[in-house]
């Protein structure tokens, strides 16, 4: 076994570049010495190999199945997932070179009751099924879940603010999700040598046994009995994880193993890959060097580890589709970026991860995220604008603002738009809060607006004429502050509970011991927020209430400036209320001191928040959907595109470091007459917004006919692909209701 | 003024901010802002308040974009916009002005000479009866001088020419057009603008008649066509 081990990791010394990553657990330093950037453009790339393409019809064939079957191809009702807990699954096992399913089958859905057992209960019911006897038992009378912990600390306050809509979609019946494990350590160590440094961490934590001690040994050696788990896995598949990868196909699959252990033991709202790529790249460019496989090979490990991605699933019941539609994973990709020393991350594979997108069509899965900086090579920036306007499936980050603000040049993208350090740092998701909602409560002395339950102490009940600028802000300033300490509240109960009830053993065992922690917090209903308070300040707003005294809609007498015109008299009003909320959360304790931040996103909760929020001084009308993220509201920015990108460029990313999510929509002749005018015209859009200190971009170059056409005819559209907020979506799987959403947005269209 | 659009991507090369003037001398029968044509509507607006519009969007601009004044007819405001596009060249930003060349006064001149990187020259007819039939009002040559002049300042200048089936889009009207400009030296290219109905409810809400309501929409065979016979006179021809 000694001897084995020795021969096992000296050719990798002789291969590779050597430096810290030799003697500690540290893939950024393997990749900083080995990395080969790519500076050329995408002629070298290649079509999908036969083997890849033959995959791929069945996989189309079964995600035919699945839309035909409401939405759920299959379900395992027998089994309750974890990193080892199914043998292998293939999907035509002949053709395939990179192997590994969540389950035995092709889409085949397992459950993962620790996050909540009534929500797979209740999705399997909506599916006619229903868990098997025995795990019916187990759940309903011995083991406790997340959902029954976080239930059982929740008080009536929280459960008010929950229930009323001010808080939703907090992850208190569903898995947590945003940690990215670091996949790549598998290839790069394989499993006996991360076994062995978690054991000597678990050495190393020493007493007194406070709380935070007791819990962290519990932690990590949770982690170590993961990391047995994946080698097992790796067993089934004949695979031997337990030492470091040989060559490029052992590290995609290695890599894509590590991967799978994760979704198989939990079902997060987003697990995402972290940055692969540039990892991957360095085996790839390795063999090709030595003649050992050919570009054909290179991009058909690609595809098809990029084809199994796209086939993960999670159960979920319906109602989660109000917050997260379309069935996303979000298995989100960051590509591209620069290193701290000037260099780029851009390689070859960067190009390969992109090309899956015409090898196998467009897709919302793996969420790509190109990390744009103006240095970046331009032959890639011109590529991804050509991607983009042929797929609208990518997504863009500052890259420079993110690396210099939060340090690290090897991160990964948690979620749709958050910054994570890869191994060394993980997330606390927390959905968001209604900031357009606690608006109201300014406005209606403290009471709901639509059910007059007393929200927040304080505020003098409000029975003027006319809504007067300074009052509503001091009281909008109380109401921000109550609603922060109840969602503190909410965050701390919940992930003390996941915690204990679901902890992320296969991911955490993947991360350094005791990690950095970001806690997540999040705001919906920024525009309107903006444009209400340049109402209230510049047009005469007056409130017209029933005989509750609850205001139920708003007469606007006048003029005032909107959100997304690059107008400061209002963009103002976006930037400090960001600045303002994110504040007052700073303000407050968070469990296992993880580090206050916040996002601007609301994924496509914009349409639910808008169903539970009256009328709004802005003039929007009880029901109606906000806008999404940070976006202006629909119809508003009416002096062209740029100026709706630089009205959300204001927003500080200092008070908003989870991120700021913008969803650009453009139909292509707008960009530009030719296909070269229209990549020109889309490189340069980027490079300006993002020189405006802006953090996210989603791009869509599509027609609105054409999405009418989707909604007419989904057959003819199964791989139709849109950006919504922070990430992409299969339009057709999308609610009428949603649909209707996402075509009535700004589609920006000069002539 | 009459809007403002920040994302003008056919208005001049790169992105551009275009701001359309109000007020125009001509009414063509296919114009399609033709609520831009009466001299006294619109809004005004402070040069610096522009000024800092454009400042604002210089990152996006790029090598290629810059500020483009379109209309309405720009140049009868030829007299503010000499002190606007000099503050726009101290910030080092592209200018352009799209005219139909219908203005060659001391204020268009010194426009022309000193602020404007680009003209956007429209012609509309090769003869005087088309022109009139067209615009509303007589003596092509006008523009043909405006040309000439443009010509020999030595400075840049595209030409636009809107293509309607049987009306400017004929061979013999085409070969006309390039013989007649073949040996400018200063012409980029020539931009070919199809025809299209896109602004007729415009005119309804005018409640001005739309002439052209029979007129059809080019073939894209007949556009690939005028693009072919002009490609023999110009180096660049570009279907807008």
């Amino acid at each position: 076994m000694e001897l084995e081990e020795i021969t096992l990791e000296k050719p990798q010394k002789k291969n590779f570049n050597e430096g810290v990553w030799n003697t500690s657990i540290n893939v950024r330093d393997f990749v900083f010495k080995n990395i080969t950037p790519y500076y050329g453009d995408d002629t070298f790339l290649v079509g999908p190999t036969q083997k890849t393409q033959k995959l791929w019809e069945v996989c189309k064939e079964g995600m035919q199945q699945e839309r035909q079957n409401n939405g759920v191809h299959s379900v395992d009702t027998e089994t309750i997932s974890g990193v080892a807990n199914f043998g292998a699954g293939y999907i035509d096992k002949e053709n395939e070179v990179i192997v590994g399913l969540q389950t035995d089958g092709l889409l085949k859905r397992a459950m993962k009751p620790f996050g909540g057992y009534k929500v797979v209960q209740k999705a399997l019911e909506e599916h006619g099924l229903k868990p098997s006897e025995d795990i019916n038992e187990l759940f309903t009378k011995y083991v406790k879940t997340h959902n029954d912990g976080v239930f059982d600390a929740y008080n009536a306050e929280i459960r008010k603010f929950r229930s009323l809509g001010f808080l939703t979609g907090l992850p208190d019946n569903y898995a947590r999700g945003r940690i990215i494990g670091d996949y790549r350590r598998v290839a790069l160590y394989g499993i006996d040598k991360l076994i062995e440094t978690k054991k000597e961490d678990l050495n190393n934590i020493e007493g007194p046994m406070t709380d935070a001690v007791i819990r962290l040994r519990e932690e990590v050696s949770e982690q170590i009995r993961a990391l047995k788990d994946m080698i097992t896995m790796g067993n089934h598949y004949g695979l031997e994880l337990n030492r470091p990868a040989e060559n490029a196909q052992e590290a995609v699959q290695w890599t894509y193993m590590a991967y799978l252990a994760a979704v198989k033991e939990q079902d997060g709202a987003a697990m995402s890959l972290g940055n692969v790529s540039t990892f991957l790249d360095i085996y790839i460019e390795k063999d090709l060097k030595a003649g050992l496989i050919t570009e054909d090979e290179a991009q058909e490990y690609i595809d098809q580890f990029v084809m199994k991605l796209r086939m993960v699933r999670h159960l979920r019941m319906a109602a989660y589709d109000e917050i997260f539609a379309g069935d996303p994973t979000w298995v989100t990709e960051a590509i591209g970026g620069m290193l701290n020393d000037g260099r780029t991350k851009v390689t070859k594979t960067a190009y390969r991860f992109l090309n899956t997108l015409y090898n196998l069509g467009p897709s919302p899965e793996p969420n790509i995220t190109v990390l744009w900086s103006p240095t970046l090579p331009q032959n890639f920036k011109n590529f991804c604008a050509k991607v983009s306007i042929d797929t609208s499936s990518i997504q863009f980050e500052n890259d420079d603002l993110m690396r210099e603000l939060r340090g690290s040049d090897d991160y990964g993208i948690a979620c749709c738009v958050s910054y994570q350090e890869i191994g060394k740092q993980i997330q606390f998701f927390g959905a968001r809060t209604n900031l357009a909602k606690t608006l109201l409560l300014a406005v209606n002395g403290g009471k709901c607006e639509i059910t007059g339950t007393q929200m927040v102490d304080g505020i003098e009940p409000c029975t003027c004429e006319v809504l007067d600028f300074d009052n509503v802000m001091k009281n909008f300033k109380i109401a921000m502050t109550k609603v922060a300490k109840v969602y503190n509240d909410a965050m701390n109960i919940i992930h003390y509970m996941h915690d204990k009830y679901y902890y992320e053993k296969a991911q955490m065992a993947l991360i350094d011991t005791n990690p950095e922690i970001n806690i997540a917090y999040g705001i919906a209903g920024l525009s309107i927020v903006a444009d209400s308070l340049a109402a209230i300040k510049y047009a005469k707003v007056k409130p017209i209430r029933n005989e509750q005294g609850l205001t139920v809609d708003f007469k606007i007498e006048g003029e005032f400036p909107k959100y997304g015109n690059d107008d400061d008299r209002v963009d103002i009003f976006a930037h400090n209320a960001v600045e303002d909320f994110n504040n007052e959360l700073k303000k407050l304790k968070v469990y296992k001191d993880a580090e206050p931040t916040m996002s601007v996103l609301t994924i496509t909760s914009n349409v639910v928040y808008g169903k539970k929020t009256g009328a709004t001084p802005d003039g929007r009308a009880l029901g109606v959907p906000f806008a999404p993220g940070a976006n202006p509201m629909h119809g508003r920015d009416t002096n062209g595109a740029i100026a709706s990108l630089n009205s959300v460029a204001k927003i500080d990313y200092k008070d908003s470091q989870d991120g700021i999510s913008n969803t650009f929509s453009i139909v292509p002749k707008s960009l530009g007459s030719t296909k070269e005018e229209r990549i020109d015209n889309l490189v340069a859009s980027l490079n300006g917004y993002f020189e405006h200190g802006a953090q996210h971009l989603n791009v869509n170059v599509l027609d609105k006919e054409t999405l009418l056409d989707a909604m007419e005819h989904p057959e003819n559209h199964p791989q139709l692909t849109i950006r919504v907020s922070g990430y992409a979506v299969n339009f057709i799987r999308l609610t009428k209701e949603q649909q209707m959403e996402v075509i009535s947005r700004s589609f920006h269209e000069s002539m | 003024m009459h809007s403002i659009e920040s994302f003008g991507t056919h208005d001049g090369p790169g992105i551009r901010l275009v701001i359309f003037l109000q007020g125009c001398k001509l009414k063509c029968q296919y114009c399609h802002n033709p609520d831009t044509i009466d001299t006294h509507g619109g809004e005004e607006y402070h040069i610096e308040d522009l000024v800092k519009k454009a400042v604002n969007m210089k990152s996006y601009f790029g090598d290629k974009g810059g500020v483009t004044v379109s209309g309405g007819e720009p140049l009868l405001q030829a007299h503010n916009l000499i002190p606007f596009f000099k503050r726009l060249k101290e910030e080092g930003i592209h200018t352009n002005i799209d005219t139909n060349g219908r203005l060659l006064n001391h204020p268009t001149m010194e426009l022309l000479d000193k602020y404007a990187d680009l003209v956007m020259l429209d012609i509309k007819h090769m003869t005087e009866e088309g022109f009139q039939k067209i615009t509303g009002v007589q003596n092509k040559e006008t523009t043909f001088n405006f040309a000439k002049y443009r010509e020999a300042s030595g400075k840049k200048m595209w030409l636009r020419y809107v293509l309607i089936p049987k009306i400017t889009n004929t061979p013999e009207l085409l070969h006309q057009l390039g013989n007649y400009f073949k040996d400018y030296k200063t012409i980029e290219q020539i931009e070919l603008q199809p025809y299209h109905k896109l602004g007729i409810h415009k005119w309804d809400a005018l409640g001005w008649e739309y002439e052209l309501k029979d007129v059809r929409e080019n073939t894209q065979k007949e556009l690939d066509e005028a693009a072919n016979i002009l490609s023999n006179y110009f180096q660049k021809v570009k279907i807008n």
